[in-house]
């Protein structure tokens, strides 16, 4: 008796607790996500400006450099994957990972080596899973990371690139990471970082404003410039990436927290339902049970009055 | 006064002093240049140290920054640096004891950062 309602009471009350936990992580992603956003936006004077400065020494001067020459036959590429370090944030880590996958095959199918490097916990644990090689990872700061973990990041790639591929070095660095399009969208892209085409680069700023650059006067030299401009200017667009895809990464929870909210509130008000109907079958057997039994008492005291 | 130049000093992370200025000096890696409205267009790299900006209402800004680059052109300059900070953001106790930190480490770059702090502090008062 009542042994239903007792079973659908327990599941609402253990529903409505799951529902608690979901809420807070939702609301605390929410306002994470503006402060990632305005990191984003902070970070962006630096970056345009180095920008320009970049192009300032591509058009104003033609020295070649190991970060900007292309390799005639590219023998292996670098892959730097971004992903959290925290689950929980829906198909945030896999959409990230799937892209990358579908990177390394086409860099595999032109023929090149391709060598991983992981940002993230969740990027670490699945090529751990699968047994990939990954020369190197970096976790604990998907968050909200900052210019030294871009720096700390950046380094060993730098230093891939600028060694010979003959001894274990990189021709082609790729980057792979979750672009913050909007609070609903977020579009995991990858993007050559390195050769940098000098050209793209001017092409991007120019579009900004279309005027011509005067001609610089370089200190030291221009090539001491590009030597330190140009490490500058992938940290950036690594810390760049960073920031992007962490707030990526919160977006990506508030959306999943928040559906999973709203399933628990689906499901408690189905509960609470069955839980109703439950109740209602109780009483509804209680009465009959009380009628029958008194129109059996009333026929029996009605057989013996006779 | 017609001759002045807009001055954008950025760290990596956020912008950290902008307006005009009528003189910056600077030191690049061969040696202080100073930056008058009207010089020739310039892009060289910092080493770290104090950069001094005279405002056009006649004060003084300084600020320590550690690597990055100067870049001028039309009279606008921008100081690009991966770590910038204004003299009066500067806690001296904290930037005292890194220097005695790195030099009980012998660590020379954070020693010299911690150099460079003090530098433009004082350089104020």
């Amino acid at each position: 008796m009542g042994s239903q309602l007792r079973v659908y009471k327990r599941r609402i009350k253990s529903v409505t607790a799951t529902k608690k936990i979901t809420k807070a992580m939702e609301m605390i992603s929410a306002s994470r996500i503006v402060k990632a956003q305005r990191k984003v936006a902070a970070s962006t004077p630096y970056a345009s400006e180095l920008t320009r400065a970049v192009t300032a020494v591509a058009t104003g001067s033609h020295t070649k450099h190991a970060l900007t020459t292309e390799v005639e036959n590219p023998a292996r590429a670098a892959v730097l994957l971004v992903t959290s370090d925290r689950g929980l944030a829906g198909g945030y880590s896999s959409n990230a990972i799937k892209a990358a996958d579908q990177l390394t095959n086409r860099l595999k199918a032109e023929g090149k080596d391709v060598v991983t490097y992981i940002v993230g916990r969740k990027g670490v644990a699945y090529y751990g899973f699968r047994e990939r090689p990954v020369v190197d990872s970096w976790t604990g700061f998907t968050d909200s990371p900052t210019y030294a973990d871009a720096k700390k990041v950046a380094g060993p790639l730098i230093e891939a690139v600028v060694t010979d591929t003959a001894e274990g070095g990189v021709d082609e660095l790729h980057i792979v990471f979750t672009e913050f399009v909007s609070m609903m969208t977020q579009t995991p892209v990858e993007k050559r970082l390195l050769p940098l085409s000098l050209e793209a680069t001017a092409e991007e700023s120019e579009a900004v404003k279309d005027k011509i650059l005067p001609l610089f006067d370089f200190e030291p030299s221009d090539e001491g410039v590009l030597d330190a401009l140009l490490p500058r200017y992938v940290e950036s667009r690594i810390y760049n990436a960073l920031l992007q895809a962490a707030a990526s990464e919160h977006a990506a929870r508030r959306r999943a927290m928040k559906s999973a909210t709203d399933n628990a509130e689906d499901l408690i008000k189905s509960f609470t339902r069955l839980a109703n109907a439950a109740r209602q079958a109780d009483i509804t057997q209680e009465i009959s049970e009380i009628v029958g039994g008194a129109s059996a008492l009333a026929d029996a005291t009605a057989g013996s009055d006779r | 006064m017609a001759a002045e130049l807009h001055v954008e000093l950025v760290a990596a992370d956020r912008s950290v002093w902008s307006g005009e200025a009528t003189l910056v000096i600077a030191r690049t890696t061969s040696g202080d240049i100073g930056v008058m409205p009207g010089h020739q267009p310039l892009l060289g790299v910092l080493q770290s140290g104090p950069v001094t900006i005279k405002t056009t209402d006649g004060t003084t800004v300084v600020a320590a920054v550690h690597g990055g680059f100067i870049s001028f052109a039309d009279d606008k300059l921008s100081l690009l640096a991966e770590i910038a900070e204004l003299a009066d953001e500067i806690d001296v106790e904290r930037a005292e004891r890194a220097l005695e930190r790195a030099k009980a480490e012998a660590d020379a770059a954070a020693e010299r950062r911690a150099d460079v702090r003090l530098m433009a502090v004082t350089g104020v008062r």
